[in-house]
């Protein structure tokens, strides 16, 4: 069998070469609310309005409104351009000439009439439709294609991350699994970011089918949708997460496998997964657009095994400095698109996550991100470690912990509690919360004050939004 | 309820919470000697604000800051007027 990890095959080809007597490609497919593409009808079959050769050798921005539309073009398209930009559908229109012109595109797909930007230029508009249209037999699809993620950075233009099948494939075991290609993988995720292109890839290299959510879907419709569609594999952030099981129809799906990413997993979260859905595995795994996955822990607990960091010659080397993880793989994105920018990979070969870690026991914790940290009067607290304590509360779905100006300290910590439901959210909530605070936390890391919110906001890339915070 | 009946009660809840002992407030006794430390102030501050919708430490630079708790209370005051 053919995978990306040894001769650079392209997607299509990995696809069809992990096709076996046991599935036909007829019975693979990818759905979202309102189509299905058989994944058989690609091979004679093309989403988009002109013949793949004349995206041969071209720089292709793939700016879909649709999920649907943007899987097929990356599944058409890998191994005929020479590079692939996948372009999320909140990444502002005012943002799009500057992201084109860095990654020198020369054609545009789109499920809509017009493109968000006016300078089409002479770039080819290339029109993509769910309802394929009938094409000339197999080209070669031998061209190494670069896949461009433009990373969900809170101000200013995206940055391009450049990465390619084989580094964005280097986590994925193929074929393999106790349920084989009859998996049915879907994500909280869009599959236009690291996270949810993971996912992507685990169902189409892993001989399984897709379920895709749709632009403004709620929660619950995409639940109940995935739920008919018998859903097996299902991975999103513990923002995700912890939305989704408010919701009535979390009890539609029943997955055999729930992955977390993208943030940090506590023990709280975890454990309501576990309860929600005994029958399933839990696992949560460390990636990020620009280090890639580095790994799955999936032994129920936060953190993990410091057994993981400093295996030189492994796949995946770890390594913490200056209290930050940092990682050298195989799967690390190859560099940033673009002049001037700052080296993605440091001068050790490793990539600097941001991430801070602290050691306890005989595990690594995440403790929060390098740049959210709030300084109170000197002293350092990370929201996120706040949020882990709070978050331990029965009655807590989930909690943002922020800081607030304060004339004497600089700052102070403040939090705000969207109660679970049916919870009693009355002034004893938040004392016994404060409670819980004080016993393990010293004094500066207290919220000075906690407010009960019906809901938190959450980013298009599924994080907890901390731009106000 | 006066001003300064708020800020009293904000002091002893912010001790209580914080495990300082509270000194016997009077309009003599410097901050200093209160028995809070500055993370408790900014508490008490925080909270007065959301409390009384002011915070005369922000709102105003060039006023001086007060030294015992009868300026602190005339602090308010003054800003609540």
């Amino acid at each position: 069998m053919k995978t990306p990890r040894d001769d650079q095959p392209s997607l299509w080809d990995a696809i069809t070469g992990a096709e076996d007597e046991a599935r036909e490609l007829s019975q693979r497919w990818l759905k979202d609310a309102r189509n299905t593409i058989a994944l058989s009808d690609l091979a004679h079959g093309s989403s988009l309005d002109v013949p793949r050769s004349r995206l041969a050798g071209r720089s292709v921005l793939i700016a879909t409104q649709d999920q649907l539309a943007s899987a097929a073009a990356l599944i058409e398209l890998d191994g005929v351009a020479r590079r692939l930009v996948l372009c999320p559908p909140d990444v502002a229109a005012g943002h799009l000439p500057a992201v084109a012109a860095t990654a020198e595109i020369e054609a545009i797909v789109s499920d809509r009439e017009a493109i968000g930007f006016g300078e089409i230029g002479d770039r080819l508009f290339v029109r993509s439709s769910p309802h394929l249209s009938s094409t000339a037999p197999e080209q070669r699809r031998e061209a190494h294609t670069e896949w461009i993620l433009l990373t969900s950075g809170t101000t200013g233009v995206p940055k391009l991350v450049v990465h390619d099948l084989a580094s964005l494939a280097g986590a994925i075991e193929f074929g393999t699994g106790a349920l084989g290609n009859r998996a049915v993988w879907s994500t909280f995720y869009d599959i236009r970011r690291y996270g949810g292109l993971q996912i992507f890839l685990r169902a189409m290299l892993g001989g399984g089918s897709m379920v895709l959510s749709s632009a403004g879907e709620a929660t619950g419709e995409f639940l109940t949708r995935a739920g008919i569609c018998g859903v097996t594999h299902i991975s999103g952030t513990p923002s995700h997460w912890r939305r989704a099981l408010m919701s009535p129809a979390a009890r539609r799906i029943a997955p055999h496998y729930a992955r977390l990413s993208g943030e940090i997993a506590d023990q709280s979260i975890l454990d309501r997964l576990k309860a929600f859905y005994p029958q399933a595995s839990v696992a949560h795994a460390f990636a990020s657009t620009e280090a890639g996955v580095a790994f799955d822990v999936g032994d129920g607990l936060a953190g993990f095994p410091v057994s993981l960091v400093g295996r030189a010659g492994s796949p995946v080397e770890l390594k913490v400095e200056d209290d930050s993880l940092r990682i050298r793989s195989g799967r690390n994105a190859r560099r940033y698109l673009g002049a001037q920018q700052e080296g993605l990979v440091g001068s050790d070969g490793f990539v600097d996550t941001g991430d801070i870690v602290g050691l306890r026991g005989e595990r690594y914790h995440f403790v929060g991100r390098r740049g959210g940290i709030i300084n109170v009067g000197g002293l350092k607290v990370h929201p996120e470690e706040v949020e882990a304590v709070i978050n331990r509360h029965p009655a807590v779905q989930a909690s943002r912990v922020r800081s607030r100006r304060s004339p004497i300290t600089g700052a102070i910590v403040v939090a705000e509690i969207v109660p679970r439901e049916g919870a009693d959210a009355s002034g004893s909530l938040t004392r016994e919360i404060l409670d819980c605070c004080r016993e393990a936390l010293p004094a500066h890391k207290v919220p000075a004050a906690i407010r009960i919110v019906p809901s938190l906001e959450v980013t298009a890339a599924g994080k907890l939004d901390r731009a106000n915070a | 309820m006066p001003i300064k009946t708020t800020i009293m009660s904000q002091f002893v809840k912010v001790a209580q919470e914080q495990g300082k002992p509270l000194a016997a407030l009077s309009d003599q006794t410097a901050l200093l000697d209160s028995g809070l430390d500055s993370l408790c102030f900014a508490i008490i501050v925080a909270r007065l604000e959301d409390e009384l919708g002011i915070d005369p430490f922000s709102a105003s630079d060039d006023a001086e800051f007060p030294v015992t708790f009868g300026d602190f209370v005339k602090f308010y005051e003054n800003a609540a007027r």
